[in-house]
């Protein structure tokens, strides 16, 4: 009971940090940097809906996140404004998720991280060598941000507050389809297909939806990244990209949906903040994820709320009997 | 653990440097000014780590002889490390920016990283000097807050074409260099060169950048009488060696990356008789040089490349542009005119100026790679053979001439029938 | 005609480098279902030690067989280290073995760019093994046509560890029913340390037996690992004739591909790669997938 209010304020208290965080974080670098954490926040939401829920890795969503981003850099540069850019892009990305979906739907398991992997870099080899659009690896730079209803979005923080609402509404709609019978249904597929099969859901039509939602959300992330960064090339569609977010996922706590806001948080923070101060920041990074694996498997989200659980119970115990709790004598 | 500089460290020798600065000289008024902020934007992570490496030894080498001083003014160095990629670039720009406040930017490293921040130097003024090669933003799409004390992709290429036609008498080439802008602006501008000069170019291969196995490119260098390699990072020693085991013997020439003297401690016996084209050579006799090698052989052991001496470079540029205004750089806009309009005589890669694009005008040697006179404990050596003075990023032809051309990408300037 | 020969018979050399890449990669996925991403990082991990024992260090130089097999042991201790202490808290957990395998190559690598800096190394051939075999007018490099054999002597020796030992006995046990394995006194625990020990070994060995073609440097671990997965999958998972068979069909992949359809290059391997999941998602050769 005091539990649920105490994770009910802890949100409301984040909330409120996050609202007010441009006007504690004087330093526009830093309101910068909570900006590429929400995005790829939004990008591992994506990957966990896969991931977490329906137990397929993928490693290629990189290449679905640098389609949006490449669209509406192609499209800007061609002159259709942002408007009619942004909606483009995200028609054409999960036109693009749906061709994703249908071949590597085919399997589960160690063959969809296989296809995956396979098309994504058969995506990053297209943007390297299909200049007439990529412009190889020169990229293709996006000039202004958009102004949607005369605001500009040019100045950190404007862009900060964008992506803080477009990440709200993501994690709602998350959390929604979650509870949803759809969500549901997905972590059936994920336990046990063979039942659900039997229970005559259909198994790939469950898993398409997920995807077609994951493509969505990495889409959005994808466009938000363009805008961001006002630049893309091939680099953004690396193996390496993907599996960097692959890793806040697992890091994070999959199935989670706090579990990939901190994992985004934990790798972009090292990535970007901790690498001025440390120059083998990649070893610190490799260090913290093998870290993760041994303190708490389940990722830090989960990791963090049992020994929470652990700490409360002791905590409201007042005589722990050793005997009880004590385990099998050794 | 060597190579590792903290931004703690690098305070701590700026603080030292200022100490003996004082000590040895009456301080000027100036040097009670805030110290000025360098910003150097490298790699020093994953695959591109080698070049970025050298970048930072070749500022902390100039740093360290001046006592970390230019200008008369103290200088705090922050080191960024892009992790060799534009989103990283632009995240660390970012934070040189608008957390450190530093008053000019070396780096980065590579063309993508350039383009990608390319438009936040424009927006926020900061004067950069870059050693990125990508060509147009010194030329068709130039960047006005940008100084290439280096080379552009194809200004040693060029040069390079016109020897290969003139000296080596090649007639009938095959080029060969990865499958990205770096290599088609470096091909191209081989190309174009050559050609003019009466060669003629047979076939162009372009293996993807990361080729384990350069057997399947090997198989079809044929009917020529040259190779023009232009491969950069680890690749040209991979190339050379299976060139080399296959027992082929035509002659091979190559621009800055290709022969670059950091991988001279690195080739065999493959790479001789290698030509390269550089704008630095380590066998340059002069006292810039000879100060900046032995300042590389006391900090870290090793000889420079193109690569430290690129940074070397532009850190003279900065201290005397600061030199000429007396410390105070306060306008952005008169500091880059400053740099801009300066020729300075005694670099390491001898006299440069810039042209008013911002693009550097000066040496490119033409080595050929072997083993007399060796230095530094080294084996092999690039002994310089021609100097080409004065080269500007047009070569010999008008700039508007020069400009009113494409771009050289995959496909142009085709391959002729010849 | 001469470009056909050189291609063909490239073809099978790098092959034979893709199977020694490759094997100890498929061993472990096949008798341990770990995807072990820090297959990569062995094999550079393992070019770059060896790279340095013949280099020498404290002044002694080490032949290259020598300090083949010496950095293949060295690498594989490590792997027996991570299984040991990492991996085996993970029984039948892919998604932390994917967090710890990548954490640790990011590791490995950086921690090779701390110790032998981003200069490339080059690893020099065997001095008996310098030199060309000439056919006709065709010329073929020694060391290239020797890696085939390396690469047989490999293959028929792991063949016959699996198949004709009482240790491979015990692995095949050991995998296809660890319970009842160790009710009839199999250390079941210890076998999993051999295999993954095993299979570093052969990846840290590949890197030495590579190291002359293609150089040690900064990268190499992401270079390869994409290579043994195209293997694993277009070989099928779990048999060391996949692996065989994969490396062969990679070999020749490779090679036709990138001198025939150079416009391709970028994909020449992902793409069989797609075909083939889609068509036959247990690979051509393999049992079906997990």
């Amino acid at each position: 009971m005091s539990r649920g209010v105490l994770g009910l304020a802890g949100l409301a208290a984040a909330f409120l940090a996050l609202v007010t965080l441009p006007l504690w974080l004087t330093q526009i670098y830093y309101v910068n940097v909570a900006s590429q954490i929400l995005f790829y926040a939004i990008f591992a939401f994506g990957v966990n809906l896969l991931l977490g829920y329906a137990g397929l890795v993928s490693l290629g969503h990189a290449g679905l996140f640098g389609i949006a981003s490449y669209a509406t850099a192609y499209l800007l540069a061609a002159g259709w404004g942002h408007p009619l850019s942004i909606i483009a892009a995200l028609i054409i990305g999960l036109f693009s998720t749906a061709i994703f979906a249908a071949l590597s739907l085919r399997t589960s398991g160690i063959g969809f991280i296989m296809i995956t992997l396979a098309l994504g870099e058969i995506l990053w080899g297209l943007a390297y060598r299909w200049i007439s659009v990529t412009n190889g690896d020169n990229g293709i730079n996006v000039h202004t941000r958009p102004t949607p209803f005369g605001f500009s979005l040019t100045s950190a923080e404007a862009f900060y507050y964008v992506t803080f609402v477009v990440f709200l509404i993501c994690a709602i709609l998350v959390a929604i389809f979650v509870r949803s019978p759809l969500g549901a249904a997905l972590r059936g597929t994920r336990d046990q297909p063979r039942r659900m099969t039997a229970l005559g859901y259909h198994v790939w039509m469950i898993r398409f939806w997920a995807c077609m939602f994951s493509g969505l959300l990495t889409c959005v992330a994808g466009i938000l990244f363009v805008y961001y960064n006002q630049f893309i090339s091939p680099q953004t569609l690396a193996l390496t990209s993907s599996a960097e977010v692959v890793l806040m996922v697992i890091s994070g706590g999959p199935a989670t949906l706090l579990g990939p806001v901190v994992g985004s948080a934990l790798v972009v923070i090292v990535k970007s903040v901790v690498s001025g101060y440390i120059a083998r920041w990649n070893f610190l990074l490799g260090a913290i994820f093998v870290a993760i694996v041994i303190l708490m498997p389940e990722g830090l989200v989960p990791g963090t709320v049992r020994l929470w659980k652990l700490g409360w119970r002791r905590a409201t115990t007042r005589r722990p009997s050793v005997l009880k709790t004590g385990g099998p004598p050794a | 653990m060597s190579r590792k500089i903290t931004r703690r460290k690098v305070l701590a020798g700026t603080a030292a440097g200022a100490a003996l600065a004082t000590l040895k000289f009456p301080a000027p008024a100036i040097a009670q000014k805030a110290p000025f902020k360098l910003g150097l934007l490298t790699v020093k992570t994953g695959p591109l780590a080698e070049g970025g490496i050298q970048m930072e030894q070749g500022v902390i080498t100039f740093l360290k002889q001046k006592n970390y001083m230019m200008g008369g003014r103290k200088v705090d160095l922050v080191s960024a490390d892009t992790g060799g990629n534009p989103a990283g670039a632009k995240t660390k720009v970012q934070e040189l920016v608008e957390r450190d406040k530093v008053d000019v930017i070396l780096g980065p490293l590579a063309s993508f990283e350039l383009y990608a921040i390319s438009d936040y130097i424009i927006q926020h003024k900061m004067p950069t000097l870059s050693l990125a090669a990508a060509q147009d933003l010194t030329q068709r799409k130039p960047n006005p807050y940008l100084l290439r004390a280096s080379a552009t992709s194809s200004q040693a290429m060029q040069p390079m074409g016109h020897y290969a036609a003139t000296e080596m008498k090649l007639k009938r080439v095959v080029t060969i260099s990865e499958d990205f802008a770096f290599g088609y602006e470096q091909m191209g501008g081989f190309q174009a060169a050559f050609e003019k000069d009466g060669g003629c170019i047979t076939k162009k291969l372009w293996p993807p950048i990361v080729t384990p196995d350069y057997t399947p490119y090997l198989a079809q260098i044929n009917d020529c009488d040259g190779v023009c390699q232009g491969f950069a990072g680890s690749n040209p020693l991979r190339f050379m060696k299976q060139y080399h085991s296959f027992g082929l013997k035509l002659p091979v020439c190559t621009g800055e990356t290709g022969g670059d003297d950091a991988l001279l401690k690195s080739f065999g016996d493959e790479a001789v008789g290698l030509i390269s084209a550089c704008p630095y050579t380590l066998d340059l006799e002069n006292d810039s040089n000879k100060r900046f090698v032995d300042g590389m052989m006391k900090n870290y052991n090793t000889v420079p490349g193109f690569y430290a001496a690129g940074l070397y470079v532009n850190c003279q540029v900065v201290d005397a542009g600061l030199k000429a205004l007396g410390g105070d750089v306060s306008n952005k806009e008169k500091f880059l005119e400053t740099m801009k309009g300066l020729s300075i005589a005694d670099t390491p890669r001898g006299p440069i100026k810039f042209d008013h694009l911002g693009n550097v005008v000066g040496n490119i040697f033409i080595r050929k790679l072997g083993k007399e006179g060796a230095k530094y404990g080294l084996k092999l050596w690039n002994k310089t053979v021609k100097t080409y003075e004065n080269v500007s990023q047009f070569w010999v032809w008008p700039e508007k001439e020069y400009l009113a051309e494409p771009v050289y990408t995959r496909s142009y300037p085709p391959v002729k029938k010849c | 005609m001469n470009f056909w020969i050189l291609l063909a018979v490239n073809s099978i050399t790098f092959g034979g480098l893709l199977f020694l890449l490759s094997a100890g990669f498929s061993l472990i996925f096949g008798l341990m279902r770990i995807p072990n991403l820090t297959h990569g990082s062995l094999f550079m991990l393992g070019a770059y030690v060896g790279a340095t024992l013949i280099m020498g260090i404290l002044s002694v130089q080490l032949d290259f067989w020598l300090a083949a097999v010496l950095s293949a042991l060295v690498v594989a201790a490590f792997g027996a280290l991570i299984e040991r202490l990492l991996l085996r808290r993970l029984p039948g957990e892919p998604l932390a073995q994917v967090l710890v395998t990548l954490g640790i190559s990011f590791m490995v690598a950086d921690f090779c760019l701390m110790v032998w800096g981003g200069d490339p190394i080059s690893v020099a051939t065997p001095t008996h093994l310098v030199g060309f075999v000439r056919y006709g007018v065709a010329v073929f490099p020694l060391y290239r046509l020797a890696i085939i054999g390396i690469a047989a002597v490999v293959a028929v020796a792991l063949w016959l560890l699996l198949e004709r030992t009482r240790l491979g006995a015990m692995i095949r046990a050991g995998v296809d029913d660890p319970d009842m394995a160790r009710v009839v006194g199999i250390r079941v625990s210890q076998i999993f340390t051999i295999v993954f020990g095993l299979g570093a070994a052969l990846a840290g060995f590949a890197g030495i037996i590579g190291g002359p073609i293609l150089s040690v440097y900064p990268g190499l671990d992401q270079d390869m690992l994409p290579l043994a997965l195209v293997v694993v999958i277009l070989g099928g998972t779990g048999s060391l004739l996949g692996s065989f068979v994969g490396s062969l069909i990679v070999g020749f992949l490779y090679n036709f591909g990138q001198a025939l359809l150079p416009e391709l290059a970028y994909f020449i391997l992902f793409l069989p790669m797609l075909l083939v999941l889609v068509l036959r998602p247990q690979g051509l050769f393999g049992r079906q997938l997990p």
